[in-house]
């Protein structure tokens, strides 16, 4: 039985018939067409599928939209644009933290809520953040280099 | 989109739960997801319903008559950084800090990790180790379950098929509380090879009056190390001298004998617990680093 659920993405009020087994990784790139969050192992593995719900990380595929009644959805779309970066977007060009940028948008979610609690993280609590996003271009040190940036910590010798 | 076909139903109230729990032989439980959802989208799990409880007003922190009673839907990231769980319970906000990624500790819930039951997971050692009790409500009422008697085997409590698990309880810290929560993984938030939890409470002259351990990764449950850290003189010790440690690592070490990964490791993990929760308690501090060992 498909079911109705009234929410927010991206700023917008969005109203859906869902399964139950769709996830919202499901709902945000195939009926939003919000292909920033990407699908990779899609069991709670990779991280690549991180959106923000009411402001939180969180891994979209282990989450049914069906769950999503009333929340606000985040994707990396929600933030900046090519004229003008968020300024993790910003940080992580400027670092070089991105290679083929499959995890990109994760990893910049993912240290976008992590500085909102933890402005002034150190580099061993920011790579710990950042261990449950997997790079496979193996490009941590830019990546960890941007988010110090942000933190107020010299960037690491990379 | 992974999982195989099922019915959804969320709950507001914890009657329309526990009834629709009833109402299926294959129904589940949702909370956070985070252990159920990847074995849906793995299609090891395959529940015919998924019983939503993440409306229902369990997402609580209370403290009254020397006890911290939390609400099931109390999420890991809370327990992380409530100011209350860091002060009355140091140990499980020690062991939630622990558990997987951010993404997962923003939405993994308590009750869902105790309810679980996998035998790597910290919260259900921490709970074994603060001799804590599980609430459990079902249409016949309310029971409540030593943590020490809840988990039966892998996966698997003494918990009914239709009854929930509302909330946890653990006694208050004491002033001369010290906690521990050391494990080793291979990597930041991967599942532990093994952790111990250690708590202990010292009385005005410095001795140890109380203590509860237990560790995770080894065995099929918890393994509760209270009575191997009192036979090997804890109790009673003002002091964790070298000879102290080394005897206590090597009697948590026996508990995983014929481990290979693990026997050493329980070891070295309960002589750093123990030596940790005895600095915490003089200090008075007994707040956790969560770090690993």
């Amino acid at each position: 039985m498909k079911h109705r659920v009234k929410f927010e993405v991206n700023g917008e009020a969005a109203e859906i018939e869902a399964e139950p087994r769709e996830t919202l990784l499901d709902v945000v790139r195939e009926r939003f067409g919000l292909t920033g969050a990407h699908a990779g192992c899609e069991h709670g593995a990779c991280g690549a599928c991180t959106v923000l719900v009411d402001g939180a990380a969180v891994r979209s595929c282990l989450l049914f939209a069906v769950q999503c009644e009333g929340r606000s959805v985040q994707t990396i779309e929600a933030f900046g644009t090519p004229a003008a970066l968020h300024p993790m977007q910003e940080a992580f060009r400027t670092h070089h933290a991105l290679q083929c940028g499959f995890c990109t948008p994760a990893m910049v979610l993912t240290a976008i809520d992590m500085l909102a609690h933890s402005p002034n993280a150190t580099e061993t609590e920011i790579r710990a953040a950042l261990a449950g996003n997997l790079c496979r271009c193996t490009g941590y040190a830019g990546i960890v280099d941007a988010v110090c940036s942000l933190a107020g910590r010299e960037p690491v010798d990379s | 989109m992974k999982p195989a076909p099922f019915e959804y139903v969320r709950a507001t109230q914890l009657g329309d739960a526990l009834a629709a729990l009833a109402s299926d032989d294959d129904a589940k439980v949702i909370a956070g997801g985070q252990s159920l959802v990847p074995l849906m989208a793995l299609r090891l799990a395959r529940p015919a319903l998924l019983v939503d409880v993440n409306d229902l007003p369990l997402d609580t922190v209370e403290v009254a008559n020397n006890e911290v009673r939390l609400g099931s839907l109390v999420r890991h990231v809370r327990l992380e950084r409530d100011a209350v769980v860091v002060r009355a319970a140091p140990l499980l906000a020690e062991a939630a800090a622990l558990i997987g990624y951010p993404a997962i500790r923003n939405r993994g819930t308590l009750g869902g990790s105790v309810a679980h039951a996998d035998p790597a997971a910290e919260l259900p050692a921490a709970l074994v180790a603060l001799d804590g009790v599980v609430l459990a409500e079902g249409r016949e009422g309310t029971r409540r379950i030593s943590a020490r008697d809840f988990f039966e085997g892998f996966l698997t409590t003494v918990l009914a098929p239709d009854e929930l698990v509302v909330g946890v309880q653990v006694p208050v810290a004491a002033e001369r509380h010290g906690a521990s929560f050391r494990e080793w993984a291979p990597r930041a938030g991967d599942f532990a090879v093994a952790g111990v939890a250690v708590v202990i409470e010292l009385d005005a002259g410095g001795v140890c009056v109380s203590l509860g351990a237990a560790a995770c990764g080894v065995g099929s449950t918890p393994v509760d190390l209270h009575e191997v850290l009192t036979d090997a003189g804890v109790l009673g010790a003002s002091d964790v001298g070298d000879s102290l440690l080394r005897s206590t690592a090597q009697a948590a070490a026996r508990t995983a004998r014929g481990d290979d990964d693990r026997e050493q490791l329980v070891g070295l993990l309960t002589a750093a617990a123990l030596h940790d929760a005895f600095a915490r308690a003089r200090g008075g501090d007994a707040s956790g680093t969560g770090v690993a060992a």
